[in-house]
């Protein structure tokens, strides 16, 4: 059946308004738009690192979560639905059971990539048939925007500030959608918010339906952290696409296929000018920031169509 | 009838687990538990049990996968040791917060380090308080029937239960052993029906929620209820127990206190060399006793007050350190317990032993008894922090 956001934007939201996230905050949107995805008939079980979605929507005595949701810890997601997944099994196998349930982890790149990373790998390699989406905003939001492993190169954080001595984040951002593909699993994508929505809502659908563990790394940017303007969001996850700083493409069964190749492929200036966090990337004498990150950029892309042609 | 068997104390476990069959065990090896997973996969492997068993990466995740499973309505099971329980110490104290009845088997060991694989008990002191119920075996026989007991104590109550033994002294060490007949074992322990779960039919549920201060100590507070009420819960499984096989069990075991004048108080195996010193002694007219402590969780401070409310000293013998530079953990506890109970006159010494698996022998708790009748004859203390038999 062909996409279609209006009809999709009709099916009942299973994270319900009234929670606290952020105005311009990628997550609640990467949640609500990956949830649409599930046939509305099929129940579920979302689980959530703690974060900013978790404590901002379960908060006692209120829940946002319609579906049956737990959180355990920070760096846990992926062995607790890991868990609810394989006692899932066990009381379907016993007939204690007859509805058919969908598992969905839900981590920010703090959870995902870097202390919750050993737990999601486990989860991976075992096969549970779960989705872990990582709503990657590119450092710990939470406590207050210090860098992950996920942060871009030279990125301003609070652990990270560009100093007179240290201009920002030394490291370049962890691939982790490629470490991800190395596990073997059937489905891994790299997506966010574009358009209708059309590519996010067709990755979700298949990362849920594609039996064993599947993989969404889903760019969520942080107003706060990223330093936008809250009504710019989707502009920013445009500019991120446009200059290939994030492109969309899906690995199935080991098969990587590019979703979209941008027309006229811009600037990272582009991207990065629109942020706060990059700000002392545009002043005088250290144009050579962003030409390095250019560089980086065209390396992983020219890398990423590389491995879509083979 | 009972089956007479001869079983290592993690064969026994093992065998315990597969007798009642649960949902899901998410395990990870470590010593001196790892023959109990090792174990039981062979029963999963040879369809022996249906469990589903997830070979984990982590003790972390081992925790992990049994809170979602318990939470998913699953009875869950895991096992450990030394440094696997306390890398999972930050969910214990979760799943005892959630409230789930999970049911940990732990071969105690030695904390690194140096590195040790050797049995103390320094690793379920260090998680006393992260809120779960616990009962500890002398010998074989009480592991396995501990192990019997366990779901229905936390089930009852909605507390996570360790059941806990010596690494290697029990756990690898073959005993005879009285086992319970499968089919009595089942209607013993019964089917896991939580009220709610998250796979319950028509009723979604949330767990682990972000709790304010406006509500967070009433959380801890039904915790606290829950563990009180513990107590009771494990008197009345035992004597259910006892019924069926004959074999009583207390929150403490009491050995000679009828009139003893001196007394030790301790956990695990060296209770039974603890006990051959108590009759020993005995025998030469000395009037000493002792007290085993089966329930760390809930302690037992009512019971240890008025069980040695007529000595005239005790030592408290502690397998684990505090390092605060005056007592071990119990040490502290049972003080506590006996000034609660306005029982102060017994003088009370606290010794550090065993650690690192270092033996004990019979004579090392005669060396204790010892120093104890000094004490009652000087009414002296002296040091009340000690170590026994340490090279200084």
């Amino acid at each position: 059946m062909a996409y279609n956001l209006k009809e999709n934007l009709m099916k009942e939201d299973r994270l319900a308004g009234g929670h606290r996230m952020c105005a311009g905050c990628g997550s609640p949107i990467a949640v609500r738009t990956i949830l649409r995805a599930l046939n509305p008939e099929d129940k579920a079980v979302v689980c959530s690192a703690t974060s900013c979605l978790e404590v901002s929507t379960f908060m006692y005595p209120y829940t946002a979560w319609k579906d049956s949701f737990i959180h355990n810890a920070f760096e846990n997601a992926g062995a607790t639905m890991s868990g609810v997944e394989t006692a899932y099994k066990a009381l379907k196998k016993r007939g204690k059971i007859d509805d058919t349930y969908k598992f969905i982890a839900f981590g920010g790149d703090g959870g995902t990539y870097d202390i919750g990373f050993q737990s999601l790998s486990g989860a991976m390699e075992r096969g549970h048939d779960m989705v872990y989406v990582c709503y990657d905003n590119e450092a710990y939001m939470n406590t207050g925007i210090q860098r992950s492993s996920s942060t871009p190169h030279f990125a301003d954080t609070t652990t990270t500030p560009a100093g007179t001595v240290i201009p920002g984040k030394l490291q370049q951002k962890k691939n982790l959608t490629k470490i991800m593909v190395a596990h073997g699993v059937p489905y891994v994508a790299q997506t966010t918010f574009v358009g209708n929505f059309k590519d996010i809502s067709e990755k979700a659908h298949k990362a849920i339906y594609t039996p064993g563990a599947a993989f969404l790394n889903v760019m969520a940017p942080c107003p706060r952290g990223w330093r936008y303007p809250s009504e710019q969001l989707m502009e920013v996850t445009k500019k991120a696409v446009e200059t290939c700083v994030w492109p969309l493409y899906e690995v199935i069964e080991g098969k990587y296929q590019l979703s979209y190749t941008p027309k006229n492929k811009l600037p990272v200036e582009e991207y990065l000018k629109m942020q706060g966090r990059f700000a002392h990337m545009f002043k005088p004498g250290n144009e050579w920031m962003i030409e390095q990150v250019q560089q980086e950029v065209d390396r992983n892309w020219e890398e990423l169509q590389k491995l879509c042609s083979l | 009838m009972g089956i007479r068997e001869r079983l290592s104390g993690n064969e026994a476990i093992a065998f315990a687990m597969k007798q009642i069959n649960p949902d899901v065990m998410g395990a990870f090896p470590i010593t001196p538990s790892t023959e109990i997973p090792q174990y039981f996969s062979t029963y999963v492997d040879n369809g022996e049990v249906d469990t589903e068993f997830i070979a984990v990466e982590s003790e972390h995740s081992a925790m992990s996968t049994c809170i979602g499973a318990q939470a998913a309505g699953a009875r869950s099971i895991s096992a450990t040791s030394s440094c696997g329980l306390i890398y999972m110490a930050e969910m214990l104290y979760v799943a005892a917060s959630d409230r789930l009845p999970i049911t940990l088997a732990v071969s105690c060991r030695a904390l690194s380090g140096p590195i040790n694989i050797n049995n103390d008990h320094s690793d379920i002191m260090s998680v006393r308080d992260a809120g779960w119920i616990m009962l500890y075996a002398e010998t074989n026989q009480e592991a396995y029937d501990n192990y019997l007991q366990a779901m229905r104590i936390g089930e009852a109550v909605q507390l996570p239960i360790m059941i806990c033994q010596d690494g290697f002294i029990t756990s690898h060490a073959i005993e005879n052993i009285e086992l319970v007949e499968t089919d009595q074992v089942k209607a013993f322990v019964g089917e896991y029906k939580p009220e709610h779960y998250l796979l319950k039919k028509d009723e979604p549920m949330a767990v682990g929620a972000y709790a304010t201060p406006v509500y967070y100590i009433e959380a801890k507070r039904q915790q606290a209820q829950a563990m009180m009420d513990a107590k009771d819960v494990i008197k009345q499984v035992a004597a259910e127990f006892a019924e069926m096989t004959g074999r009583s069990y207390g929150l403490i075991e009491e050995f000679m206190m009828e009139d003893a004048d001196e007394a030790v108080v301790i956990i695990g195996s060296s209770a039974g060399t603890a006990k051959e010193a108590v009759r020993q002694l005995r025998a030469q007219g000395k009037k000493v006793g002792l007290i085993k402590i089966r329930s760390i969780r809930p302690f037992p401070a009512e019971e240890i007050a008025q069980a040695l409310k007529n000595v005239k000293s005790f030592a408290v013998m502690d397998k684990a350190d505090s390092f605060n530079g005056h007592c071990g953990p119990m040490g502290a506890e049972v003080a506590a317990a006996m000034y609660a109970n306005k029982v102060t006159e017994p003088k009370m010494i606290n010794y550090i032993y065993g650690l690192g698996g270092r033996d004990v022998r019979v004579e090392s708790i005669q060396h204790v008894f010892a120093e104890l009748e000094k004490i009652t004859a000087s009414g002296e203390t002296g040091e009340t922090y000690r170590y026994l038999e340490v090279r200084e």
